[in-house]
Parts: structure tokens; C-alpha cells; sequence
């Protein structure tokens, strides 16, 4: 179901939060409520939405709207004022073990260690996870293999190139088989081809492994029609929704345009309220 | 809620994990030990320049009388070595804090924060590790000083272990919760000024308490309660089989302390998760 409201987005923080798939499946993700400030800067109000399990839904939204801060909450790296966030029906403040061993994260800063070896990096995050050494060993292999990085396991992670790393960092955040993959404007600073390989890989574990996926961007050429969106502005929720619905509802020829529409409405009533 | 996506992966996380996942920290600090050695080599020669330059030229200077653990007159070179083992932890515990900072900034913390397991075990194996890597400098430090006439009984060499472990942890967390109230790389250099240099000189490291209270007794109470003190009169008893209680005491509450504070202060509630992203992101 779509929720749009371009003329009064304060109405979204009554909303509750509606499943954007089947709401009889328990949702991968629910995001229900959530508020953050720095200080007095408000960085989210009331963000409210849901990601089905084995979907892709794209968290649009331009720089500063609030993405990394909610990815942060999700992740559990800062801890919620107000609302409420599951994984797979686990609360991730009541019980963050239980929510985060279902979670991988790619974060937009590299958070490999740049100084450890290809396997090294793998092994060392198996570890954090529990992840007994040669299980761990045995599905790093499989993922490097997986990767295209089969040649470089001894490699330290500095000598990859960008696009390599970023890959690693997908393989890693899968290593313990998480069910939802949160990745954090992960397409950031590589060239048009490392995109679109990275971009078709998680596409293909949304197919092939049923995995849900939150993909957080500023490129609209990175969604497809077919995608649900989380539009996000401000810290606000401006529509949420299939691409085509979206579409639809707003009657503009294409994407850019609606999202266009949709932000500067917003901005007209941020200046005049 | 229904839960049937779920598989074995995701059971309850158990003993063995807890073990696998303390293995992993203790591993990766000891890799990072390892591919810094020059950090090792300065956390060697900087005890040493002390030893070998500083005690040397005082020796004539401060004569020191027999004061317990010390059953004889004793060197002032032997005297300042529990201290010299003491600055060794206090500027690992500051140096792997650096690395913590390092770290956040980097991105690479959040790698740790989001494991599974609670995030008080995650802090506190960063903290064995840390512990770990300064036992390795302190007996490189103890092999190198017994060839400076500096020689401990042989037991002593295994009764210190323990005073170092908790002397470590005490230092370590002491560094964690500084850590945690940093925000920007750079600013740590003020805080090593401000922490590692008041902590050593105010301290018994270099000179006995009673010959402190000579010259100043209000000095003399800054370093009865500097923690710092305890930690060295900690390492001097058990480095001759001794046991000072009052400092064990002070050294396990003040571990205690610092550990907990550590822990609150990178709850995601409280003081880690209170600042905006880095690097403009939000």
C-alpha cells in the first residue's frame, strides 16, 4: 500500500506503520514512531515503515535527510528517544542479540580493517558473531569464492580497489546469514560498473536467498520500478510505496520528477510554517 | 510473531560463542601488536630511557631506605622499575584507548558495536586484549631490566602476573571511559597530557611517599589518592611475593569503577550514542 501525503506530511506521524508487502508475514524491518535529535537539531520525526522479507526497498533521500542516523538506530549504534524498531519481530532495545544476529550492515564509511588480510577481515568478524574458527573459515572461503576474490584471500584489505572492498563488505555482513541486509549509500565513490555489479549481487540475494534488504541512496538511477521506496526528506517520511504507485499517485511522467515535487512542496511548508 | 524464516544460524547465542567471540578480539589485538612493531619497540624504549638515563644520573641524588616489600638497601634503579612497569600499562591502556578512538572515527568500531553479543563483553574482551598485549611488554621490559642487575626473586616474576592483570584492566578501562568522551582524534593528545603525565609524576613511581610528605604534604595526598600509586605499590609488593592490600583494594574498586563507567558510556542510550554520524552523514 502507498501512503504519499505531499500537503500535509505531519499527518504521517499518526500513521501507524504499514507494511509495504503481505502484512501477514511478520516484516523484516518495522519501523514504527522514531524521533531523533542531536540537541535541539531534529534529525528524524516520526518515521514510520516496514520492509518485507525477500524484498528490496530503497531508502531514498538526499544528504542530511536522516538515513545514516536511522540506519544508526537500526543498527543499535545510537540508542532510540521515541518509537519503536524490530527485526523480524524482535525489538532491537528490548532484545538487541536476538534482532542484530538477523542483521547485516554495510556502513557508508569502509569499516574494514584495512592493516588485516582478506580472510583475516572475514574471520575477525565471524568471531564477533560467534561463529566457531572453522565453520567461519569454511564460509569465508565460500564467500570470497562467491566474490570473485578467491585470488586475493591473502591480500591485505589496503591493496583491493574500492569496488573490491565494497564487495568484501557485502560478503562480510552475509557471513552469518543474516535474513535483512542494511546497506548504507554502499555505491558511494565507485565507478559506474562497480555499481552496477554490487547493485545486480544484492538484487540477486533478495531472489535467490530471500533476503530483505534496506538499500539507503541518493541516486535515483539505483532504483527500479518495481523497487518499494522510503522517501525521506528532512527527517520526514514524504511517501512510502511501490515506484509505480508512487507514480501513479503523484501523476508526474517520471521518478525524478515526483521526487522533485515531493521535496520542494516540503520545503514550501518548512519555510512558511 | 512468527519466526519461520528463521533457522538453526539464529538459535540463542551460548557459552561457546561467548568463547569464540573473545578468541577472535584477543586475536585481532594481537595481529594489530604484531603490525605495529615500532609500537612495541617505543613501548619498550621509553621505561628504558628512564632506566638506563634517568635513574642513573639520580641515583647519587635519591638514596632510598629500606621501605617494604624491601628488606635491604636497595638501588634507586631497583626501586623505580615497578614504576617503570606501571607507565608501561598506563600508556598501553592510553595507546589501545587511542585505537578505540581511532577506530570510531575510522568507521571500523561499528564492525565491533553491532555483534550480537551484549556489548559489555565486547568492551571488556577489548580490555583483556589490551591487558594481554602490555603482560608481553612488561616481561620484555623485566627480561631487559635483569640484565641491569635488576632481579627480582624467580617467584616474584610469577606473583607479579596477577598485580599486572588487574593494574592492567584498572588502566585500560581508565582509558575506555576517557575514550568514550572523546570526539575527535586530535583531542586526544591534550588528554594524554592531562592524564598520563599528572597520573605518573603525582604517583610513587619515581619517589618514595614518606620523602614526598617531606616536601609537600599536600602533594603527598594527591598521590595517596591517585590510583596510579596503587597500581605501582600493587606491581612493587607482588613483584617480591607481597601482597599490599590497601592498594589491591583501591586498584580492584577503581577497576571496577572505571569498568562500569566505561560500559554506561558506550551504551547506545547514553554517551556513545548521543553525537551526530561522522563526516556529514545523517
Amino acid at each position: 500500500m502507498t501512503t504519499i501525503d505531499t500537503s500535509r506530511p505531519e499527518q504521517l506521524a499518526h500513521d501507524a506503520p504499514e507494511p509495504i508487502d503481505a502484512p501477514a508475514i511478520t516484516p523484516a524491518l518495522s519501523v514504527a514512531g522514531i524521533s531523533h535529535c542531536y540537541g535541539r537539531r531534529q534529525a528524524l520525526s516520526d518515521v514510520s515503515f516496514n520492509v518485507a522479507p525477500a524484498s528490496f526497498t530503497a531508502l531514498l533521500g538526499l544528504n542530511g535527510a536522516g538515513k545514516s542516523t536511522l540506519i544508526a538506530l537500526i543498527t543499535r549504534l545510537f540508542g532510540i528517544q521515541t518509537g519503536r524498531i524490530s527485526v523480524f519481530g524482535h525489538d532491537i532495545s528490548d532484545a538487541p542479540s536476538d534482532a542484530l544476529r538477523l542483521l547485516g550492515v554495510v556502513f557508508q564509511p569502509r569499516t574494514l580493517d584495512l592493516d588485516l588480510s582478506v580472510m583475516q577481515n572475514l574471520l575477525y568478524h565471524a568471531a564477533l558473531q560467534g561463529i566457531a574458527r572453522r565453520e567461519a573459515r569454511l564460509r569465508g572461503e565460500e564467500v570470497i569464492a562467491r566474490i570473485g576474490l578467491a585470488d586475493r584471500v591473502n591480500s591485505r584489505v589496503r591493496d583491493l580497489s574500492g569496488g573490491q572492498m565494497r564487495r568484501l563488505e557485502i560478503a562480510r555482513a552475509l557471513l552469518h546469514r543474516p535474513r535483512l541486509l542494511l546497506l548504507d549509500e554502499a555505491t558511494v565513490g565507485l565507478d559506474v560498473q562497480a555499481r552496477a555489479d554490487i547493485l545486480a549481487h544484492v538484487r540477486m540475494l533478495v531472489a535467490e536467498q530471500g533476503i530483505g534488504v534496506l538499500w539507503a541512496t541518493h541516486l535515483f538511477d539505483e532504483i527500479t520500478a518495481s523497487d518499494d521506496l522510503v522517501v525521506l526528506h528532512h527527517g520526514h517520511v514524504l511517501a512510502r510505496g511501490s515506484v509505480t504507485q508512487i507514480l501513479k499517485e503523484t501523476g508526474a511522467p517520471n521518478f525524478d520528477m515526483a521526487f522533485r515535487g515531493m521535496t520542494e512542496a516540503a520545503d514550501r511548508r518548512g519555510r512558511s510554517s | 510473531m512468527s519466526t519461520t524464516f528463521l533457522t538453526d544460524e539464529h538459535r540463542k547465542l551460548g557459552f561457546g560463542n561467548y568463547v569464540t567471540c573473545l578468541n577472535g578480539i584477543l586475536w585481532r589485538e594481537a595481529l594489530r601488536f604484531l603490525h605495529q612493531r615500532e609500537r612495541f619497540v617505543s613501548a619498550l624504549v621509553r621505561p628504558l630511557v628512564w632506566l638506563f638515563i634517568f635513574a642513573a644520573g639520580f641515583r647519587q641524588v635519591l638514596g632510598i631506605s629500606i621501605i617494604p616489600p624491601y628488606e635491604t638497601y636497595i638501588l634507586y634503579e631497583v626501586y623505580i622499575a615497578p614504576g617503570l612497569i606501571a607507565m608501561i600499562q598506563l600508556f598501553n591502556g592510553m595507546q589501545s584507548s587511542l585505537s578505540m578512538v581511532y577506530d570510531r572515527e575510522m568507521g571500523n568500531m561499528r564492525t565491533l558495536l553491532v555483534s550480537p553479543l551484549p556489548r559489555w563483553f565486547l568492551l571488556i574482551c577489548k580490555l583483556l586484549a589490551g591487558t594481554v598485549v602490555s603482560l608481553l611488554q612488561v616481561y620484555a621490559f623485566l627480561l631487559i631490566a635483569w640484565f641491569w642487575d635488576i632481579a627480582p626473586p624467580l617467584i616474584g616474576y610469577l606473583t607479579v602476573l596477577p598485580a599486572l592483570i588487574l593494574s592492567g584492566l584498572m588502566l585500560g578501562s581508565l582509558g575506555m571511559l576517557i575514550s568514550s568522551r572523546i570526539k575527535q582524534l586530535e583531542n586526544f593528545a591534550g588528554v594524554m597530557n592531562f592524564v598520563i603525565f599528572p597520573m605518573f609524576f603525582a604517583s610513587s613511581a619515581l619517589y618514595p611517599l614518606w620523602r614526598v610528605q617531606e616536601g609537600s604534604p599536600m602533594l603527598y595526598y594527591l598521590c595517596l589518592f591517585n590510583p596510579f600509586t596503587h597500581a605501582v605499590e600493587l606491581i612493587r609488593f607482588a613483584l617480591y611475593d607481597k601482597v599490599n592490600w590497601v592498594s589491591l583494594a583501591v586498584v580492584a574498586g577503581c577497576t571496577a569503577v572505571f569498568t562500569i563507567g566505561a560500559i554506561i558510556a558506550y551504551d547506545p542510550g547514553r554517551g556513545f550514542a548521543r553525537r551526530a554520524p561522522a563526516g556529514g552523514e545523517t
